[in-house]
């Protein structure tokens, strides 16, 4: 055991000598410009780097930073629930890596919105100055600042193993179930809330993705995010840490991989059914014709009714692969979906030359937090037991 | 429901226990605004789009100097909107079908009775405040812009080119000159008395009767009273509303009913969330114990077995080897007698 351990630290010293690999390269460049466009947004304001304007108030980072970001970290809440409270314990391997996505995912939430509201430095005025509790986004709010510390609790157990701090561990893993109870309530009420902020304009959003519904829509769509983004993000981590991997995640992989393909397919198959129930509360068959009508066909049977089908394929032919790329496919709708909601279903009444287009530089600062996620990502991953156990406590489940 | 309330409240005030109720307990009871607040009637018909009420407003709210002046008509030219420089703006629109010319129309905030702003706010900078205008507080205001996305007029506006204190810029119906007993700047500037101040109930009579008298020169609408629940400001016209820039698709819900069944739910899933996955995980529990026992019970039951067999051929073995020991005794015995009975006759033999 000792032996192994002194190989994974040579190997991380040969890690840091080879600065100079394609990975380093291109994210130092995101990173270089990513700081001089914070630069240029810190001092001259919201109007200097993107093209958001009074009609159109949020933009690229609402739209993916946060309502994409969020629904693509549930991976944390998703599998702890499997795990934890559903006994689903042979996915154990699975659940590190799921809450560390989530922690990082969060933490970046957070990270993007500084750059996005107008005055970062006053974040916590809605729960120590004035609560406007009668806002959605209150409630979005307080439940994303307390998921985050409840995340940095589930992940701190994997930290403290590295550190060597066994007595405080111990005391962190004593706290795994209330933890995980409340990040499923946490999560339900914010992902649905995220969804919910868009009630309150019925006049701006196009009525094909505007429902009484759209609270349970995201919530239902960050399920099977979450469950997609765990097999996505496991097929990323084996091509890149395999090293790091112990015989028991390597062995895990494809069950889990099969197993959350169930979970999603069917997961989707319910959200479909619930986006057309949608579609007949407000009778909106009429407008299913319409450029936007298309549109959302586009979103409904290419990124929904497919992946639950190719997932379902995937799972009776245990074809891996299958499931593995149909996993990227439900995220890249999951991105399909949000941008709908936030960037091209808002407004949609708006003339042409009214309608937002993000510049390049909000999109230079997405990448710029993004490749922060990544680096920060790889800097744990490659130190802390996530994807192996740590050989001192590898017999406690 | 709010009949069977109001049916259970008499049978209290029966009880002789009214006394205790407040007398406005329905939920569905719409909020009519305060009672005699302040509004402003805007009579597009009367308004010839000379931008007086523009400069004032710029002038009273210290707003920084427009692009091009205020005596420049050509703006007009173009669909305007309130930006963070300007609180209103005055948009000309060609109605030839219905009248011969044009109508110009003041944009600005309408003062929602229940403002979607202050319903959304997050920290609460927005308040509707008792005389009628809608008030926003720039010092606990965090720049999340989400009063934009709500207000279903488009009235916020942001500093966007500002880096360290952006604020929301809209209209405040010039609550700080109404607290000092003087009308909106608007208003006084206004050479046409196409704008009324005034309580909004005189307001509204005021529109009445002015349809009343002229049926052909106004649509028989007076917009504000009903839509998104009620705004202070009200219009009335001679052009179809959706003509000339109102959006006529708003329906008559105040702003905050739209988000409240969502936030309702909030506390029905803190309350069963715990009951649901506390079930659900006493359930997998029972079912990992139940697994668990049947698999010590098939153990126990192999060890008893294996046990048992053991014992057995324990027993058969000793039984065979007393058997075994007793055979050989029995059988030195006999060989023992046997000698002594050959010994004896040889004996015999030789004596």
């Amino acid at each position: 055991m000792a032996e192994e351990e002194k190989q994974v630290t040579r190997h991380d010293v040969e890690e840091s000598r080879s600065l100079f690999t394609p990975f380093n390269m291109i994210a130092g460049i995101f990173l270089i410009v990513g700081v001089i466009l914070a630069f240029k947004r810190f001092t001259g304001g919201l109007g200097a780097v993107t093209n958001l304007d009074h009609n159109n108030p949020w933009g690229f980072w609402i739209g993916f930073d946060l309502l994409t970001g969020v629904a693509l970290a549930a991976g944390g809440y998703v599998t702890a629930a499997c795990v934890e409270i559903f006994g689903m314990k042979k996915y154990h391997a699975a659940l590190r890596p799921a809450i560390l996505t989530g922690f990082l995912g969060y933490s970046l939430v957070v990270f993007a919105l500084l750059f996005d509201v107008g005055r970062p430095w006053r974040l916590p005025y809605p729960f120590i100055v004035n609560q406007g509790v009668t806002s959605v986004m209150f409630e979005v709010g307080a439940c994303v600042a307390l998921y985050l510390t409840v995340l940095f609790l589930e992940f701190s157990p994997a930290a403290l193993e590295w550190l060597g701090m066994k007595k405080v561990r111990k005391l962190a893993i004593r706290l795994t179930m209330v933890l995980t109870f409340l990040g499923v309530i946490l999560s339900t009420l914010h992902q649905s809330s995220l969804g919910a902020m868009y009630l309150i304009a019925p006049s701006k959003l196009h009525p094909l993705w505007y429902s009484p519904y759209l609270p349970v829509f995201f919530f239902v769509s960050s399920i099977a995010a979450g469950l997609s983004m765990v097999v996505f993000e496991s097929t990323l981590s084996y091509k890149n840490f395999r090293n790091k991997m112990d015989e028991e995640h390597k062995k895990s992989r494809n069950a889990i991989t099969i197993g959350f393909g169930r979970a999603a397919s069917l997961v989707l198959a319910g959200y479909f059914a619930i986006k057309i129930f949608g579609v007949a509360l407000g009778n909106h068959w009429n407008l299913l014709f319409t450029n936007m009508g298309l549109w959302f066909q586009v979103e409904m049977l290419g990124f929904v009714l497919l992946p639950c089908f190719l997932y379902a394929i995937g799972v009776r032919e245990k074809n891996v692969k299958l499931i593995r790329f149909t996993a990227f496919w439900t995220v890249l709708g999951i991105v399909l979906n949000r941008f709908n909601v936030s960037l091209v279903a808002f407004n949609w009444q708006l003339p042409m030359e009214a309608r937002y287009f993000p510049s390049w530089m909000e999109i230079g600062i997405t990448l710029f937090i993004v490749t922060v996620g990544l680096v920060v990502f790889r800097f744990i991953v490659t130190r802390m037991p996530i994807f192996y156990e740590h050989p001192e406590y590898s017999t406690e489940h | 429901m709010s009949t069977s309330r109001r049916k259970f409240l008499k049978w209290m005030a029966a009880a002789g226990a009214a006394a205790t109720v407040p007398e406005k307990l329905s939920a569905h009871e719409h909020f009519t605004g305060y009672p005699d607040s302040y509004g402003v009637l805007h009579d597009t018909t009367l308004c010839i789009g000379c931008r007086s009420c523009e400069a004032a407003c710029n002038e009273v709210n210290d707003l920084p100097e427009p692009d091009k002046p205020f005596d420049d008509l050509s703006v007009l030219k173009e669909k305007r909107r309130t930006d963070d420089k300007s609180y209103t703006i005055v948009n000309k629109y060609d109605v030839e079908e219905h009248l011969r010319s044009p109508v110009f129309r003041k944009f600005q905030c309408n003062h929602c009775l229940e403002p979607a702003c202050a319903s959304a706010c997050f920290v609460g900078a927005f308040t509707k405040t008792p005389e009628g205008a809608v008030v926003y507080d720039a010092s606990v205001c965090v720049g999340c812009r989400y009063c934009m996305i709500a207000c279903p007029f488009d009235v916020p506006t942001y500093e966007y080119n500002k880096a360290l204190e952006p604020r929301v810029m809209k209209c405040t119906m010039c609550h700080p000159r109404l607290k000092e007993g003087k009308l909106p700047g608007c208003v006084e500037a206004c050479p046409m008395e196409a704008l009324t101040f005034g309580k909004r109930e005189d307001l509204i009579s005021i529109a009445q009767e002015r349809i009343r008298k002229y049926p052909d020169r106004y649509v028989d609408h007076i917009y504000g009273i009903e839509e998104m629940g009620g705004t202070s400001w009200i219009y009335i016209t001679g052009a179809p509303y959706e003509e000339i820039g109102f959006r006529t698709d708003l329906g008559i819900t105040p702003a905050p009913e739209f988000t409240s069944g969502a936030l309702a739910m909030v506390p029905i899933v803190v309350g069963m969330w715990p009951v649901l996955l506390g079930g659900i995980y006493a359930i997998s529990k029972r079912k990992e114990q139940i697994a668990k026992k049947e698999k010590e019970d098939e153990v126990t039951r192999a060890v008893n077995e294996n046990q048992a067999k053991a014992d057995e051929n324990l027993k058969n073995t000793k039984e065979k080897a007393q058997k075994d020991q007793e055979f050989a005794v029995e059988k030195a015995v006999k060989k023992a007698l046997e000698e002594a009975e050959k010994n004896k006759d040889s004996g015999k033999e030789e004596s």
